[in-house]
């Protein structure tokens, strides 16, 4: 695993935003160095990032699946981990969609729905969070490959996060973006959907493989590792070579580790 | 007709492993999204007509019994006669009736959802009377003994060669010899074979897209002019449509018929659109001696009464399943009943019970396209989900997902626990995985791989305990 690179974050003046961040379930159990790119970038923002370690999941497995009061209790867990700061940014638009939401779960409970709106207010996906909110319009960082990028569902539809990966990626030395046919199409994750409904889904996926491959890029990028562990595995199943990394990883040049499901580097193992 | 939602799961699995299936869905798969989408690129105005349609439709919801009792009022002056459906049942028998009082031998169909949706035909044929679907595509699958796997496209699952056969079966009778290649003469010879229909036919019967109020006019669309013929030719005219579909005026049928066909076939207009208001007046050329509207509930009220009153703005037009993935993976037939897709997943719960339907709600990966396609703005994904928590309150999802849900909600409010376990979690991963970095396969975890793929391997550490390391500068 590669070594975090940013300084400490603890060492910003009082001007500097304080940015919680909510690392995600999947980014934490798969892939923490998403979760370190996201601190490069947002420290690079100009961000002091924090990570209180009561945070966990989002809920929407709960929400998801009809238990609105299993989720009510994981959103209170979220919310009292991090409505203190300034921003609460997610590596997802799923997941950070899901806390905007939560002021859904709690229709009855006046307090809860009102500290609920005040985080959602104030919380952002992470990439429209640097272009949006903190006027980032380039990156530091090289990738001389041939990427495309896969616009997943919730980001795309429910935070409008279209052009704002795209304009930073444009600032990566030596990537050459290749748009996906269908890009707007579904992979077929949808969270517990792809085991519920292993062969639809598994379908959906084959077809995103199929589009991702059309394009001849080595590598397909995206905003949130559920598509992402869904596509990497059907990729890697069909013994292609295209590889997959989460954005963040590639805008913090910090996609020197193997892809998601690539086989370790020998020496890099941990 | 008889729900068969509850097989849903084995359905979907045959529907994609039938090839000609997915030869017809394959061809079919962009061709209304592409056309729609210039159809609302060529209308600047489409967001603000969407805006005025969830308006009117609102508006006339918040007043339903005022516009109803307008529009019955309505028909009534103008000499037709409105029949009021609570149920199926009632919506069948009154059909029958009418066509019994009519002494009628032969009945000729223009499309009706509505009419699938209480099962008209089936009634009609068992009380034994000829009942001749007049839209070509119902008419295909008519002769397939099939239901509609499309709201708009009844047979868009049908390819062409399954279509020739058709004609080749059914129609030696009419005189057909040889099997038909070309998509016109199929239309031909169906049109041939239904014209003497037309003129035999006793009864027409006939859905709405709309039924103005002001007037007591019901509004067909259609491509291929079945419905003016349909609705004026034989002696009884029959307008079956559920209460939802009325609004106040002209003019606001006008604004939805704006959305109507570019949301649906991506047409600017349908080639015929239908106004019909009553039977003949003294001094009319032509026209039906009597005309009777079958005003249906089936549901609909209770609807109204619920957290799903909005999807009673639904308009029919298909863009929902046409933008679907999963529909588009495994056509209408899968879903089991009428209404298939986003539109038929909520509709068919609410109509058959979640007992019998809970998977359609569930079958959905919440990507959000129906709702950002569908031209009166229905919240499609969050109605889904509420009829998921519907499910969960009666006990009615499967028990391991249940267990499993409980567990995970345990484990994210207990946060030490949390880190400990996701951090035994990504080590075992990460370890068992070894070099290859990813898994062909595991135990408790087939599904998973059933769908096709390899699960990645985690890297190895949690992000939390990097993290804690760092902060505590031990970093390496």
């Amino acid at each position: 695993m590669s070594a975090p690179r940013a300084g400490s974050s603890h060492d910003g003046t009082g001007s500097r935003p304080r940015v919680g961040l909510f690392v995600t379930c999947l980014a934490n159990i798969y892939r923490p160095n998403v979760g370190l790119a996201a601190v490069a970038l947002l420290e690079k923002a100009g961000c002091s990032v924090e990570v209180p370690l009561t945070q966990t999941c989002c809920g929407q497995p709960s929400y998801n699946n009809g238990d609105l009061n299993g989720a009510a209790r994981t959103a209170r867990q979220t919310i009292e981990a991090l409505e203190d700061f300034d921003y609460v940014v997610a590596p997802s638009g799923s997941c950070g969609g899901m806390l905007r939401d939560y002021p859904r779960l709690f229709t009855s409970e006046p307090g809860w729905q009102q500290r609920a709106r005040a985080m959602a207010a104030k919380t952002y996906e992470l990439i429209s969070f640097l272009t949006d909110i903190r006027g980032m319009t380039s990156v530091d960082a090289a990738f001389p490959h041939r990427v495309t990028y896969h616009d997943s569902c919730h980001g795309l539809r429910a935070l409008g996060i279209r052009e704002q990966p795209r304009r930073l990626l444009a600032t990566v030395r030596g990537l050459e973006l290749r748009e996906l046919a269908d890009s707007e199409i579904c992979c077929g994750f949808g969270g517990t959907f792809c085991v519920k409904y292993p062969e639809i889904s598994g379908r959906m996926v084959g077809d995103k493989a199929a589009a991702i491959s059309a394009t001849g890029a080595e590598v397909v990028l995206g905003g949130d590792l559920g598509c992402l562990l869904n596509i990497a595995g059907r990729l890697g199943r069909e013994g292609g070579k295209v590889r997959v990394y989460h954005v963040a990883e590639v805008l913090a040049g910090m996609a020197d580790v193997p892809g998601l499901g690539d086989p370790r580097q020998p020496s890099g193992g941990s | 007709m008889e729900p068969l939602s509850h097989a849903f799961k084995e359905r979907a699995v045959w529907a994609l492993q039938d090839e000609t299936l997915q030869v017809a869905l394959n061809r079919a798969k962009d061709g209304f999204a592409v056309k729609r989408a210039k159809a609302v690129e060529g209308l600047p105005e489409f967001d603000a007509l969407r805006d005025r349609a969830v308006a009117i439709k609102n508006h006339t919801l918040e007043n339903l019994d005022h516009y109803l009792e307008r529009y019955a009022d309505a028909v009534e002056r103008a000499g037709g006669k409105v029949h009021w459906a609570s149920s199926a049942e009632d919506a069948r028998r009154i059909v029958v009736e009418i066509c019994r009082a009519a002494g009628a031998k032969m009945i000729t169909k223009g499309k009706s959802m509505v009419g699938e949706e209480v099962g008209v035909n089936g009634a009609l044929e068992g009380a034994g009377f000829e009942v001749v679907e007049t839209d070509l595509g119902e008419y295909i699958i008519q002769l397939a003994h099939e239901p509609p796997s499309h709201i708009i496209v009844p047979a868009v699952h049908k390819t062409r060669g399954q279509i020739a056969d058709l004609f080749h079966q059914n129609h030696q009778k009419y005189g057909l010899s040889r099997k038909l290649a070309e998509v016109p003469e199929m239309v031909n010879e169906a049109r041939q074979v239904l014209r003497s229909k037309y003129l035999e036919a006793d009864v027409g019967i006939t859905g709405a897209n709309f039924l103005i109020a002001e007037s007591g006019t019901s509004v067909i669309v259609t491509n291929e002019g079945n419905g003016d013929l349909t609705c004026s030719l034989p002696k009884v005219h029959i307008v079956t449509a559920g209460i939802e579909k009325v609004v106040p005026t002209a003019e606001d049928a006008t604004t939805l018929l704006r959305l109507l066909a570019r949301s649906a076939t991506g047409q600017d207009i349908t080639t015929y659109t239908t106004f019909s208001t009553g039977p003949k007046r003294p001094g009319d050329t032509d026209g039906p001696e009597e005309y009777h509207v079958v005003l249906v509930d089936n549901g609909r009220t209770t609807m109204l009464g619920d957290q799903f009153r909005e999807m009673l703005r639904c308009i029919r037009c298909g863009a929902c399943m046409n933008h679907c993935p999963v529909y588009g993976a495994i056509g209408g037939h899968a879903y089991g009943w009428v209404y298939p897709g986003p539109m038929g997943s909520i509709l068919t719960p609410l109509a058959v019970g979640l007992k019998e339907a809970g998977n359609l709600p569930n079958a959905c990966t919440l990507n959000g396209h129906c709702a950002e396609v569908c031209p009166v703005r229905i919240p499609l994904p969050d109605l889904l989900r509420t009829l998921r928590h519907r499910e969960y309150q009666l006990r009615l999802g499967l028990k391991p997902m249940r267990w499993g849900l409980a567990a995970w909600v345990w484990f994210t409010t207990h946060p030490r626990i949390y880190r400990l376990g996701t951090r035994v979690q990504a080590r075992m991963l990460a370890l068992l995985a070894g070099r290859k970095g990813r898994f062909r396969r595991m135990p408790f975890a087939g599904s998973w791989f059933r769908g096709g793929r390899d699960l990645p391997a985690p890297q190895g550490e949690t992000f939390m305990a990097v993290w804690q390391r760092r902060q505590k500068g031990q970093g390496r």
